[in-house]
């Protein structure tokens, strides 16, 4: 329960910002942040905890953003209630992808590889169907209706934000007190010994997968609310799927905070970058793929790991 | 749409580009028969090849069946480098490392090349670049099939190599059983550095080959690397004649359906056969183990 105390003390901290600061530039970076936090702790839960790296969680991303727009604009449904399908809908992408999968005993490079091939699949059929707007894009109307799910201000967004963020952490932090996450870790460190202790590694997988894809469609619903235009290639983009592992790989994998603080560290580097060069494209992502080799080089356990290493 | 005068350019032409894409898949399918690992950089170092390609032309007018001469020692020690100062080192033996670390190397190399070359495209004009040779009722672009005799021809090369060198013998001996290797002397990590620098040489044939009639820019490569991976599959992971059968099938595969379904769908068709294969035949059409 002293976990529970730390995750409840930071989120109240974190809520506090807007009432110290009314500056757009510096909500709307923490709203990117704890967007990028939410989505790498939904892979965090099967990477992290469950050692099945994903290279493709953009599918789970692009899956609900493209749900809850599409339903809005063509359908006329409440954006609140696309967000509850719209994560549903990526939850199933992400059950459906699993079992396959696992069904077919695809481990490691292999899974990375099959994730990678259904994000892209899924892009490439939403850059040429119509409902999507193809190349125009979907643009999901200004309604700025708390109802609506739209606000006038980035004060509410972020809170928002910070609320799946604190919901996602008591989640991780619920798993690894629970008996399904330490079925999860064993897993991890030798799937056939799990199978022989009795684990049902299938369903563990599969359970792990469908959770994991649900918090990231999460990050999905968000995205298409607090910028209100989807495309193909930021859906679906291979964008999404590195960012969501980069910030738990960085932060610490298979760590409550990890992906909380690498999403912190990674976003500092990326706006350190553009203040010391200007706007040029590529070099922020330059720099996060040097740390990402330097932290798995130098620091497997992520920034929480050197942490705990010299506390 | 199913007359002999369609379709026959169509299978030939779709051959000639199988051909190239076989050679990118090579250049994978060795580095995961000995390493076990899956190197996500391999679109990457062919779009570096390209631009090595493209400048030894635009700077040294060096034509591009010539700069592959100098560009294949060149990117097989860059290859060597790479494998033995960065990724083996960094790994710490675990596989997972190594998915991550060639992502990062990935994303390091696309992006810096496009700090240093903007998205701008990039073509060469050679003379021969659009002179085509009529083959029945077909014209075939002639760097193409130049292409298509170069990747036999380094097929053979590595078959030969890895039946009779001894470097080769200590390939098969570390892919088939890395410890009985070890034991018996061979330099593991010299030979899985040697491994990753054939495949990055066959990243600047590839290159070269596709230079005069494709183009450049910071993510040409990309477009190659997920057919590579299709076709690796398919053939088999670690299989040289598969990834040489699959190449050619995939070629085809990419030209019918182009053809019947249109340029964005006719991806499609290679992306579901893709996992297709991983899901039912994860060992694909010529491979021995999962």
């Amino acid at each position: 329960m002293k976990r529970t105390g730390t995750i409840l003390a930071v989120v109240a901290l974190l809520a506090c910002v807007p009432l110290v600061t009314s500056s757009n530039v510096v909500l709307n970076f923490l709203v990117v942040v704890l967007l990028i936090a939410l989505v790498g702790q939904g892979w965090n839960v099967l990477g992290g905890y469950g050692g099945q790296y994903s290279f493709g969680h953009a599918a789970f991303f692009g899956t609900a953003a493209y749900t809850t727009g599409i339903l809005q604009l063509h359908y006329g449904v409440n954006a609140w209630a696309g967000l509850i399908i719209g994560i549903a809908a990526g939850a199933a992408v992400g059950a459906i992808t699993g079992a396959l999968s696992f069904r077919s005993g695809l481990r490691g490079s292999y899974f990375a590889l099959v994730t990678l091939a259904f994000a892209e699949v899924l892009r490439i059929i939403a850059s040429v169907t119509p409902i999507t707007g193809a190349g125009v894009g979907t643009l999901i109307k200004l309604d700025l209706r708390p109802e609506a799910f739209q606000f006038q201000s980035r004060a509410p967004f972020y809170w928002i934000i910070l609320g799946f963020v604190a919901v996602s952490l008591l989640i991780a932090q619920r798993l690894e007190a629970s008996r399904f996450g330490a079925y999860l870790v064993a897993v991890r460190e030798n799937e056939d010994a799990a199978k022989a202790a009795g684990i049902d590694v299938f369903r563990v997988k599969l359970g792990a997968m469908t959770l994991s894809a649900a918090i990231t469609a999460a990050g999905g619903c968000f995205y298409a609310q607090y910028f209100l235009f989807l495309d193909a290639g930021i859906a679906y983009g291979p964008w999404i799927s590195v960012e969501a592992l980069l910030a738990p790989v960085i932060g610490g994998i298979g760590t409550v905070f990890g992906p909380l603080l690498g999403a912190l560290v990674v976003k500092l580097l990326g706006e350190a970058t553009k203040l010391v060069t200007g706007d040029v494209p590529g070099l922020d992502l330059v720099i996060y793929g040097c740390v990402l080799i330097l932290v798995v080089a130098f620091a497997p356990r992520g920034i929480a790991g050197l942490m705990k290493r010299h506390a | 749409m199913l007359s002999p005068v369609i379709l026959v350019p169509a299978i030939l032409n779709g051959l000639l580009t199988g051909a190239v894409y076989a050679l990118v898949a090579l250049g994978l399918t060795l580095i995961y028969g000995v390493l076990h690992i899956i190197n996500f950089a391999h679109g990457a170092l062919l779009t570096v090849a390209m631009f090595a390609a493209f400048f030894a032309y635009k700077l040294l007018g060096l034509d591009p069946y010539l700069a592959a001469i100098g560009l294949t020692p060149l990117f097989f020690c860059l290859g060597y480098a790479l494998q033995r100062f960065v990724i083996g080192p960094a790994a710490h033996g675990e596989d997972r490392n190594i998915l991550l670390i060639t992502l990062g190397l990935a994303v390091v190399i696309e992006n810096a090349l496009l700090y240093a070359f903007r998205a701008d495209t990039r073509t060469v004009n050679l003379p021969y670049g659009f002179s085509v040779i009529e083959v029945g009722p077909a014209f075939l672009s002639v760097p193409r099939v130049i292409g298509f005799c170069v990747v036999i021809a380094v097929a053979l090369a590595l078959f030969l190599l890895m039946r009779f060198t001894d470097t080769g013998k200590a390939i098969r001996a570390v892919a088939r059983e890395k410890l009985g290797a070890e034991l018996s002397g061979i330099d593991v990590a010299h030979i899985y550095a040697v491994t990753f620098g054939l495949g990055t040489a066959c990243l600047a044939i590839a290159a070269c080959l596709l230079l005069p009639t494709y183009y450049v820019n910071p993510h040409a490569g990309n477009a190659f690397v997920l057919i590579a991976f299709t076709i690796v599959v398919l053939g088999g992971m670690g299989s040289v004649a598969g990834a040489l059968v699959g190449g050619l099938i995939i070629g085809v595969v990419e030209s019918l359906s182009g053809l019947y379904l249109g340029e964005s769908l006719g991806q499609i068709g290679i992306f579901v056969i893709f996992i297709l294969v991983l899901l039912f035949r994860p060992t694909g059409l010529f491979g021995e183990r999962a």
